[in-house]
């Protein structure tokens, strides 16, 4: 087959390594946007159609924001990556599902306009997009963010404020009562069957996805192993008659520290490198979830501990760098 | 079960287009162009002059500096040029061109049979020398001057390096296979030239008939043989060393400073044929491989023999390459054209297509790890990219551990940003050492 004609001077001269895997970013993307789909797709049947506005509302109009920034700066428009998408879908997943969408729509320009693009597109932005929009609604609109109207019969309804509203409002025997015991409460947490967040009621599905992120290799355990843990660890020992005395099961699968933990938290731009980094880091992200939780005004708190972790991802990789080769020898 | 070293990466490794392929001997080509300059070392300088006629095994070039090897004519025939000529490391280097006479004769006195036995270490090492063997698994090195370490250091363990880790690349699979007794032989030569009682043959556990074959010859004897896990970088020197002997090489130092001196398996072949035959280096088993070639084959070429003939001899290309590759596609250096000759170190000649490189643009860092986590040298690639984006060399030596990038390529493999990491770090090596030069040079005013 000498046929094939070949002129001189024509192969491409590069540096090696001249092989790569098959990875990119966009498979990254959207494959983290499946691992949310189930929970969203859970949150559709619990909380009905206003759910499903807010998510396409919050998850579309973020991509449109992306395309009209890079547009603007007249940079190569990246909005199939599938990133603008996920950081939309992930804010509507934070939100209560009675926002109006008008506000969903505001909270992904904030997340794609201001937190990622004003610091240089996807890769420079320090917090994790997602959390600064939901972070500038909850300053913006506090009462819509916080209030939970049940909306929909189909599963057994539950009170109309959050487990962790009653908690810090009403105190745990009143929070075990709502559902009527232990057990019955834990299920509720377990399968979704409780107030919140949109994308924040299954803990199972949650669970699920980020498994399977980990198994896909996108996700570091240690993130949510330690962070969850850390949550569970001092819940229990800071509690509220005493040492040891906390519900660490309850808290473990509490407000947004499941999707925060798996998603959030191991949202690969705005946390540390390494896996040791990532260990401070997520232990760090616990320790003040459970801080705000327990001392703090609000009722939850892994949002703000995920941007305060966030502004110090940096500095822990300064001073947690990986150990050369031959450094010991 | 054998500890590995930390990252790594398990690429596919593609060596089934030529593992069950015997090494065939080559069609002698109608010329060779041979470059002067085959080793890392002082450079050496044509002996012969346009017109001469030589033979093979000839000492065509050469140079008095112990670090240095000469080269040998691998034809018969006349010398048509001496004169500038592509090369596949340096782009352009002086080069010995020889028209094939057809005879193939050998020049006087070679080869013979002799028992390597009756010589001591010294006598070998001139041998060594003055048959050209360098280090044939890409580096090139003069064999005779790492078999010459300082007094001070003491060497008790010889290592053989046949991990070949690179995918594509067969040729020491084959020689395992089909020279295991030269082999054998060959690390006895070099155990009584550094006099050390234990050797090590390293073989990646992908290939189990090979490790095998080596593990018969050499029981009972202190040499052993061990499967490595399958993962690339294992054939990088430190990374063998460490996972055959447990010793981690210090930081900028050299593998004789723990004791242990590492050789390729192809140039413990050449140690065999120049000790006990008295034939210097002049041909070399090379992998000719990638999707883009028509019949991929394990060749014995001749030196000099062009890119161009060496895979006519595979039925030429099936498809236009996408990539030309000098060596395995991870360490491997690409070629522009074919016009480009077979010298010492060229362990695989790769015609590579579209699909087998996989390339892409390249994008921002989005700090997913990967490049730390596969990183055998425990750096952070990633960071070494954006400083050399940025042009903060200084920086990248200061605060990143430049130098201690072995720039095997893995990092690059895994990145889903497609960022040419290991380009921005010789970048920054570059300018280091060009800054470093100028101050001494500055001091020296």
């Amino acid at each position: 087959m000498s046929e094939i004609k070949l002129q001189d001077n024509l192969f491409t001269i590069s540096t090696s390594p001249h092989i790569r895997a098959d990875a990119s970013i966009s498979k990254i993307m959207w494959t983290v946007s499946l691992a949310l789909t189930p929970a969203a797709i859970f949150a559709i049947y619990h909380f009905g159609t206003p759910a499903l506005i807010v998510i396409l509302a919050g998850s579309l109009s973020a991509v449109v924001f992306e395309y009209i920034v890079q547009k603007l700066r007249k940079k190569t428009i990246t909005i199939s990556d599938g990133s603008a998408f996920l950081t939309g879908f992930l804010l509507s997943m934070c939100l209560p599902p009675s926002i109006p969408p008008y506000m969903a729509i505001i909270g992904s320009f904030i997340a794609i306009v201001i937190a990622k693009h004003s610091m240089g597109g996807l890769g420079y932005n320090i917090f994790n997009p997602a959390h600064i929009g939901r972070a500038a609604l909850m300053v913006s609109w506090p009462v819509a963010m916080t209030t939970w109207t049940n909306l929909s019969g189909k599963v057994d309804a539950v009170a109309s404020a959050t487990p962790l509203n009653i908690l810090k409002q009403q105190g745990y025997t009143n929070l075990v009562h709502t559902f009527g015991s232990v057990p019955q409460m834990y299920k509720a947490m377990f399968f979704g069957a409780r107030n919140g967040s949109i994308g924040e009621t299954s803990t199972i599905l949650l669970i699920l996805g980020g498994v399977y992120l980990i198994y896909k290799g996108y996700a570091n355990w240690v993130v949510p192993v330690f962070m969850i843990g850390t949550v569970g660890i001092l819940t229990w020992v800071c509690g509220p008659t005493g040492l040891f005395t906390g519900d660490p099961i309850f808290h473990m699968m509490a407000g947004g520290l499941i999707i925060g933990a798996f998603f959030m938290a191991t949202d690969m731009v705005t946390i540390p490198i390494t896996k040791k980094g990532q260990v401070v880091f997520a232990i760090g992200a616990g320790a003040l979830t459970v801080l705000i939780r327990l001392k703090g005004g609000y009722p939850e708190g892994v949002c703000y501990s995920i941007l305060l972790m966030n502004a110090v991802s940096p500095l822990i990789d300064r001073f947690m760098k990986p150990v050369k080769f031959g450094a010991r020898g | 079960m054998i500890k590995s070293f930390r990252g790594g990466i398990h690429p596919n490794d593609n060596k089934s287009y030529t593992a069950d392929k015997p090494i065939e001997i080559a069609q002698l080509p109608s010329k060779v162009i041979i470059p002067v300059r085959q080793h890392i070392g002082a450079p050496c300088d044509p002996v012969v002059a346009k017109g001469d006629l030589v033979k093979k095994g000839q000492v065509i070039a050469s140079n008095a500096a112990f670090v240095s090897s000469p080269v040998h004519a691998s034809l018969s025939g006349v010398i048509t040029d001496v004169g500038e000529y592509s090369h596949p490391v340096f782009g352009k280097c002086l080069s010995v061109v020889i028209e094939n006479d057809g005879l193939d004769e050998w020049i006087d006195g070679i080869p013979v049979q002799r028992d390597w036995d009756k010589f001591d270490g010294n006598e070998i090492k001139t041998i060594i020398k003055e048959a050209g063997i360098v280090g044939m698994g890409g580096a090139t090195f003069p064999t005779h001057v790492k078999l010459s370490p300082p007094k001070e250091k003491n060497i008790d363990i010889l290592i053989i390096n046949a991990a070949e880790c690179e995918p594509f690349l067969t040729a020491d699979y084959r020689m395992m296979l089909e020279y295991s007794e030269k082999i054998v032989t060959g690390v006895k030569i070099i155990m009584k030239v550094l006099g050390v009682q234990k050797a090590f043959i390293g073989i990646e556990d992908n290939k189990p008939d090979a490790v095998a074959v080596l593990k018969k010859l050499v029981d009972g004897t202190t040499v052993e043989v061990v499967a490595i896990p399958t993962k690339y970088p294992q054939g990088a020197e430190k990374m063998l060393i460490k996972v055959l002997t447990g010793r981690e090489v210090p930081s900028g130092s050299l593998p004789m400073d723990v004791g242990v001196v590492v050789q390729n398996i192809g140039t413990v072949v050449a140690i065999f044929d120049a000790v006990v035959k008295g034939i210097p280096l002049i041909q070399r088993v090379t992998t000719i491989s990638g999707s883009a070639v028509a019949e991929p084959k394990n060749l014995l070429l001749r030196l000099g023999t062009t890119f161009k003939d060496a895979i006519d001899n595979c039925g030429g290309f099936t498809e236009e390459p996408a990539k030309i590759i000098m060596g395995g596609p991870m360490m491997g250096f690409a070629q522009s054209n074919l016009n480009i000759s077979i010298i010492k170190g060229v362990s695989g000649i790769l015609g590579l297509s579209k699909k087998d490189i996989n390339t892409g643009t390249q994008s921002p860092c989005i700090r997913c790890g990967k490049c730390v986590s596969v990183c055998p040298c425990g750096l952070n690639p990633s960071m070494l990219s954006i400083f050399g984006e940025k042009g903060m060399y200084k920086e990248a030596k200061l605060e990143q551990n430049l130098f201690d990038c072995a720039e095997c390529g893995s990092c690059v493999y895994v990145c889903p940003a497609k960022r040419n990491i290991v380009q921005y770090i010789r970048y920054c090596k570059m300018k280091n050492t060009a800054d470093a030069a100028k101050k001494k040079e500055a001091l020296a005013k």
